[in-house]
């Protein structure tokens, strides 16, 4: 049972985030939201890599016959965090120039686009 | 800011440059590589962003789209180089060429020789992500500056 | 070692290396630039249906990255390691639909963007979005298509919004970024499930081993939930009237496009992954319920809409739902088999080929509208057939062949959907026939308010580029309506048997190697 208390507080992280995305208004906590998500998902995506006992996958480095830690969802991890990256990058982006525009990042204020 | 962040600052950059060139070029041995290295020089260049102001480094602007560029190509051009086999296949690992040293198997301090085209693809994307990483961060600093592409 | 067996990278590498050099040569001179995303563009059509013919005549092709030859699959530890591309008769279908839209776009952008509005720029978001879309289709990796899937959200939004002079794009592309980030993260949880469970991320292998747990349950919910959302269906569908909208034309039809490769990935998902373990027919009716519901809401709110772009916008909706109901049926039958099913899978798969072609011209169309006069407001805009001669015909063409009037594609494809979906209940058949005569009320307005009546003011004509682009997808939806069968036959068939009936094959080209 306490082996399971990191992907808990993955779901606490990604359920954090989801509140956040739907109950905020400023553009720039949207962008926190969403990155809350983010490392929610790629801690989820490190932890499930565990094995019990295991070291670090260094080839280099492990002593013959160790266990080593499931290498690949680390590479997917890290791939994912620089497409979160990429993404937040981009949001942000796109907020500077709304607020250059607008003047104000409340999503309320901002709604040219309806219907 | 002050003479004493701007001499501190001046003394800690190269250091951190330094380190995060290491950490690219020991991408295939220690834990590293392009994207983790790129990100700690880029963070060096949002401490001088900080501490000199951008206007002072709004001239190199066009020099980081170009490395950015460069890096790419770089990165797709070394994928193609074993097209003789498949697409990405690391041609020089194991051949005795540049980068060709074999793995000697078991716990070992780590050749820098070894990896075949693995070092290679590494300094790219390295150089990718410092022009990428250090280009957001500056355009960000001078607010949205970069209309004019 | 012949260029036929190195295509699938091809197709997906040149686009890449294009939209890298595309900067560095704009810089040295404007027309470089022209030149190379000539040659980039032609390649990869070249490439793309290669890969297709390849694929229809000889079976699946493999292709392992870093292995010593192509077809060298399964590693030493007798299981694949390696990112594969598979292309079986989807695949090559849907990079064949990527790949005309792409050439369309490429053509019409050549005079439709200015050089001082960011020409550079959107080319090389455009090559991008390319590259990420046929990866997209013709992936066997699960990670792999996530990377690709992120890659074509990233350009897409980019291609929204870049137009950072005017407020209305960015707002747009905002919205759009973060209903993408979340689809695109619940896809990697769900990829993470399965991973922890399997110990796998190539498709074929974990296909062969997902047996219907708890856990695969829950991953199937997060995939079914991210690649709808990524699909625009209801209720996920608000970012695509934004979207669609607010990008340039250009940009609107590889976006649409971009969409159905989204739901190439859910049918991928569904047909291939899970098909071992998906006894029940409640995912199918789901997916046949979320698609009558998008069809129904679509068309009930172009209805309203005064914005011509937002109309058509609309509209391209309206047509996922058709996509979905069609594949939805079959995805419903799936365990038994009846003929009707693998009808409906044809008509599904057949009308997003048509569904391209169609709303990419009515887009392409409305961009040359607001070129024309510089608004798409309908309460504006009138008698702009006395100028825009050709333009008119080809809205008048995609208009009459999105609601389903024969000799054209959509009577064609829409007809595939009516027959087999009246078999399995018949409200689904009255549901998407209203959807139909509503959708062709909608234009019929849009058309005689936009383009009939009393010349209003000068407006300027299409360049030549423009047409040339735009006959090519009229030239597509004459020749598919008018010849429906042959298309049907050896394009459609083998794309309908490769989901239908084909994940054994599709298992056997990569674990039996």
């Amino acid at each position: 049972m306490i082996g399971n208390f990191p992907f808990v507080v993955c779901m606490i992280l990604i359920a954090l985030g989801l509140w956040a995305l739907l109950f905020r208004r400023n553009l720039i906590k949207l962008a926190i939201g969403i990155t809350l998500i983010e490392s929610g998902v790629n801690l989820f995506l490190v932890t499930l890599g565990y094995v019990r006992a295991g070291v670090a996958p260094i080839y280099t480095y492990a002593p013959p016959g160790a266990k080593m830690v499931l290498p690949t969802p680390q590479a997917l991890t890290l791939t994912s965090i620089v497409i979160g990256l990429a993404t937040t990058a981009l949001m942000l982006a796109f907020a500077v120039v709304i607020y250059r525009h607008r003047g104000t990042l409340d999503a309320r204020k901002i709604r040219e686009l309806k219907g | 800011m002050t003479v004493v962040v701007r001499t501190v600052a001046r003394i800690i950059t190269p250091m951190i440059l330094a380190f995060g060139g290491y950490v690219i070029m020991h991408g295939h041995l220690t834990p590293g590589g392009g994207f983790q290295g790129g990100a700690v020089v880029a963070s060096a260049i949002a401490l001088l962003l900080v501490v000199f102001g951008a206007r002072r480094l709004a001239g190199y602007k066009n020099l980081l789209s170009l490395l950015e560029d460069l890096g790419a190509i770089a990165f797709v051009a070394l994928a193609f180089l074993g097209i003789g086999y498949t697409f990405f296949r690391n041609v020089l690992a194991g051949s005795g060429g540049l980068f060709g040293m074999p793995v000697p198997s078991g716990p070992n301090p780590g050749f820098l020789d070894t990896g075949g085209t693995l070092p290679l693809m590494n300094w790219a994307v390295g150089l990718k992500v410092i022009a990428g990483l250090g280009s957001v961060v500056l355009l960000l600093g001078l607010f949205g500056g970069g209309d004019d592409r | 070692m012949t260029i036929g067996m190195h295509a699938p990278i091809l197709a997906i590498a040149v686009p890449l290396l294009g939209a890298f050099a595309l900067p560095v040569l704009a810089k040295v001179h404007r027309s470089l630039r022209d030149l190379w995303a000539i040659a980039v563009g032609a390649f990869t059509c070249a490439m793309v249906i290669t890969v297709a013919v390849q694929a229809f005549t000889s079976g699946i092709q493999v292709y392992t990255l870093g292995a010593a030859s192509p077809t060298d699959t399964i590693a030493s530890g007798g299981f694949p390691i390696r990112i594969m591309l598979v292309v079986d008769g989807m695949s090559a279908f849907m990079g064949l639909i990527s790949a005309l839209v792409g050439l369309a776009s490429l053509i019409y952008a050549f005079h439709f963007l200015k050089e001082e509005q960011g020409k550079t720029l959107a080319m090389t978001l455009f090559f991008l979005l390319w590259a990420g879309m046929l990866g997209m289709e013709y992936t066997g990796d699960m990670f792999n298509f996530f990377v690709f899937l992120e890659v074509t959200s990233i350009a897409a939004c980019a291609l929204v919004g870049y137009r950072t002079w005017e407020s209305r794009p960015a707002e747009a592309a905002f919205k759009t970024m973060a209903m993408y980030t979340v689809g695109g993260l619940l896809v990697l949880l769900a990829i993470g499930i399965l991973y922890g469970e399997h110990g796998a991320l190539n498709l074929a292998y974990l296909s062969s081993r997902i047996a219907g747990s708890q856990l695969d349950k829950i991953a199937l919910g997060l995939l079914l939930g991210g690649l709808l959302m990524k699909a625009g269906a209801v209720p996920a569908h608000m970012w695509a009237p934004d979207a669609y909208g607010e990008a340039p034309a250009q940009a609107a039809i590889v976006l649409v496009a971009n969409t159905q490769a989204s739901l190439y990935g859910l049918w991928r998902v569904l047909f291939t992954l899970f098909a071992g373990a998906l006894s029940a027919p409640a995912v199918g009716w789901l997916v046949t319920s979320l698609g009558v519901l998008t069809l129904l809401v679509a068309v009930l709110m172009a209805v309203i809409q005064t914005d011509l772009g937002r109309l058509i916008a609309y509209g391209a909706v309206s047509q996922i739902g058709y996509m979905l109901l069609g594949v939805g049926v079959g995805l419903t039958v799936l365990s038994s088999r009846p003929d009707f099913g693998l009808v409906a899978m044809q008509g599904g798969i057949f009308h997003m080929m048509n569904d391209a072609a169609t709303i990419g011209l009515l887009f392409l169309a409305a961009g040359v509208v607001k070129r024309a006069v510089g608004t798409r407001d309908l309460r504006a805009l009138g008698g702009l057939g006395h100028d825009l001669k050709w333009t008119g015909g080809f809205f008048f063409l995609g208009a009459m062949a999105l609601a389903g009037i024969p000799p054209l594609n959509g009577f064609a494809s829409k007809l595939l959907i009516y027959e087999s979906s009246f078999r399995l209940s018949p409200i689904l058949t009255a549901i998407a026939v209203l959807g139909s005569i509503l959708l062709l009320a909608v234009f019929a307005r849009a058309f005689q308010g936009a383009f009939l009546g009393p010349r209003l003011r000068e407006a300027k004509p299409a360049s030549l580029s423009m047409l040339i682009a735009m006959g090519v997808l009229a030239a597509v939806i004459l020749a598919m309506g008018l010849v429906p069968d042959f298309f049907v036959e050896h394009l459609v068939t083998p794309a309908a048997e490769a989901l239908w009936r084909g994940r054994d094959l599709y298992l056997a080209a990569v674990l039996g190697g």
